[in-house]
């Protein structure tokens, strides 16, 4: 055998070792726990603080509004679609105070005009031609649009 | 408004039409696209570097180890993108120590291992081992070090021994060809495989990455080639050059050939996705599609080296062609992945709607980050080339293996 043949052997076989080695060194704990990932991720990833915490905990406070809601063509929509997440404002409601979306362009975001929507699914309307001068929480009550 | 809910509805103006929520942000941007650009210019230059040996083409030979050096320090550079794309500092390593057979994505850390070690390393090593010898004599101070511990402490430059690097050079050669298609085959496997991705999923894939990898890195090689020549101050080897010229010209010739199968075949089958994916390619990718990769990466190069073949103007003209030639090809091949990995994630797979994507300038994922992913690759090789200087080699001619 040449030289260079056994050198690099030797080399070959020193490389696969520092890799087999690392890999039992470096290999995370978890890992291969459930399957080809590190177990713990699943845990990471369940300590992050929920942000949204759904429409069941705003009754608590707000009940008139879910009850009113509920019973309108909004109810399909959580409290937190319009309002953003509420994981600080149900611990401290008089400081964490939660966006009112009062704007025409808003409401637009789901209401304007879009072929790619069906009618059947979301009643539209033409948002530059639909009273246009007043904000349309002025004539529809948000949470219970009909009226 | 609270600075989430502002996010998302900023993020909103970007959609058109209708679109699942989770594809409003595109998750690969211009890292992923330098990923594949940089592995294929890997790929290209050596399999540039194999086919000179293999098929032993004389003309070729003044770049042969450029094409190698090459091919190494953008090797190097490669899983770059990918780890600063990850965002883990803390255990990127992971996805070399964890390689797995079974997800196309887990398998990178085999696939990367086999090529940088035992191809590409070996190939250059078989290459420098005598030179290493007879330079660790002559060289002082670090360099002579570098040498004794690169040539493993092995002193032999009988010609004997030579006879064996070649041998064995060869051999590792012939291993390489198929690795290097495997490596790049494998980066278009992983977009061709996902099914839910019409732009994407295509047998196609691999194949059309393939080549194109081979038609960035011969541009590349032959840019590279240029440069040291002109930086070296010495007279260009214009047999050399105008046969690199020459195989660039068919391999694009061959990608164009391909990648328009491709598209004719989805033309004429119009599956569903059809119709979104002619309103991708006229409207988001237009300029990107048919400006950059087909007209300034395909066309203008295909005329121009075209050309070249039967009309063949004096030298200066001639270099400066190739010159321009070299660099539009190279930015037509970086659009192509630009369309594949940018565009695949532009339209909603609902057929829908479409979102849209802008380019940072900085940011861990902008422009800035990106190009400085494309120049270290260039110091990498000048630093190999100051210390492994092809030009200084003592033994040009392979000793031919019969
Ligand atoms: C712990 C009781 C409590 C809970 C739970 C709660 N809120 Fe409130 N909320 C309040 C109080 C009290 C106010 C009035 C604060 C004020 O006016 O200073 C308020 C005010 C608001 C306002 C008006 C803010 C303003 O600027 O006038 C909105 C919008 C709101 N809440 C939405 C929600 C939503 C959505 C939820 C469910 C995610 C929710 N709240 C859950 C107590 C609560
Ligand atoms: C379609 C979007 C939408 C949904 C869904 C929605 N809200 Fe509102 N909400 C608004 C708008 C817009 C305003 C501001 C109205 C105004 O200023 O006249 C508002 C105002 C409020 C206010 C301030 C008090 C008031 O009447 O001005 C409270 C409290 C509130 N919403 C609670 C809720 C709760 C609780 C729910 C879930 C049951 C909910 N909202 C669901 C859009 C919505
Ligand atoms: C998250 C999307 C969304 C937003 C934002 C939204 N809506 Fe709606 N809206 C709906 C859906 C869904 C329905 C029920 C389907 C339907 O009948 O159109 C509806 C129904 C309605 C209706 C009754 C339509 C009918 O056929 O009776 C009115 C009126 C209305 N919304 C007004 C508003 C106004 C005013 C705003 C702004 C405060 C608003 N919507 C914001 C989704 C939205
Ligand atoms: C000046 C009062 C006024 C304002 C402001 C206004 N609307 Fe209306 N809207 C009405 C009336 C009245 C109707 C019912 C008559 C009709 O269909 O035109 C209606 C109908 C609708 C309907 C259809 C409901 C149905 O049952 O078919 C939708 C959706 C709607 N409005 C959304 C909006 C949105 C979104 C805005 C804000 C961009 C807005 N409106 C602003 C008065 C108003």
């Amino acid at each position: 055998m040449p030289i260079q043949l056994k050198r690099l052997l030797i080399l070959g076989v020193v490389l696969v070792s520092i890799f087999l080695i690392l890999k039992y060194l470096m290999t995370p704990e978890s890992f291969g726990q459930y399957g080809h990932y590190r177990g713990k991720a699943l845990d990471e990833v369940a300590a992050y603080p929920t942000k949204y915490v759904g429409s069941e905990t705003c009754y608590d406070c707000h009940d008139s509004i879910v009850l009113a809601k509920s019973e309108g063509p909004h109810s399909g929509i959580g409290c937190e679609s319009c309002h953003g997440p509420g994981f600080k404002h149900i611990e401290d409601p008089e400081t964490e105070k939660l966006d009112k979306p009062n704007t025409r362009a808003f409401c637009a975001h789901c209401h304007a005009f879009n072929k790619a929507r069906s009618e059947k699914a979301i009643t539209q309307q033409n948002i530059l031609e639909h009273n246009p001068e007043d904000n349309c929480t002025e004539c529809h009550n948000p949470h219970q649009p009909q009226q | 408004m609270n600075p989430q809910f502002e996010h998302l509805y900023q993020a909103l103006t970007k959609v058109d039409g209708y679109i699942y929520p989770n594809e409003i942000e595109l998750s690969w941007s211009i890292l992923i696209v330098l990923y594949p650009f940089i592995t294929g210019l890997v790929a290209g230059a050596f399999i540039l570097a194999s086919l000179e040996r293999v098929f032993n083409v004389k003309s070729l030979k003044p770049t042969y180890v450029i094409a190698l050096l090459t091919a190494f320090a953008f090797m190097l550079v490669a899983t770059m993108p990918l780890i600063f794309h990850l965002g883990q500092p803390l255990r990127f390593w992971e996805i070399m120590i964890t390689p797995h057979l079974t997800s196309a994505m887990a398998i990178f850390g085999f696939v990367y291992l086999w090529y940088l070690m035992v191809v590409l390393l070996l190939e250059i090593w078989f290459d420098y081992r005598a030179d290493m010898v007879v330079w660790s004599k002559e060289a002082t101070g670090l360099k002579k070090w570098l040498y004794k511990i690169f040539s493993l402490g092995i002193s032999d430059v009988s010609p004997e021994s030579r006879r064996w690097d070649d041998k064995l050079g060869y051999i590792v050669t012939v291993i390489g060809i198929p690795s290097a298609f495997l490596l790049h085959g494998y980066v278009g496997f992983i977009f061709g495989s996902i099914k839910a991705n019409p732009w994407w999923s295509t047998v196609m894939m691999p194949v059309i990455f393939l080549f194109s990898a081979m038609v960035s890195g011969i541009a590349l090689v032959m840019l590279v080639f240029m440069i040291v020549n002109y930086i070296r101050k010495q007279k260009i080897d214009m047999l050399c050059l105008d046969t690199i010229a020459k195989y660039l010209f068919y391999i694009i010739i061959i990608d164009f050939t391909l990648e328009s199968l491709d598209q004719i075949h989805r033309f004429y089958e119009a599956e569903e996705s059809f119709e979104i994916i002619s309103l991708l390619m006229s409207g988001k990718l237009f300029v990107t599609l048919l400006i950059f990769q087909v007209l300034i990466g395909m066309i203008i190069p295909v005329i121009s080296l075209g050309t070249m073949q039967f009309y063949k103007p004096k030298e200066k003209i001639r270099q400066g062609i190739y010159l321009v030639t070299g660099i539009l090809v190279l930015v037509g091949i970086f659009f192509m992945r630009w369309n594949v990995v940018i565009g695949g994630q532009l339209f909603s797979k609902s057929f829908y709607g479409f979102t849209s994507f802008k380019l940072a300038l900085i940011g861990p994922e902008g422009f800035l980050m990106a190009s400085i992913w494309l120049i270290i690759p260039f110091l990498i090789l000048a630093f190999l080339l100051w210390l492994f200087p092809p030009w200084k080699k003592t033994q040009e001619e392979h000793v031919s293996v019969e």
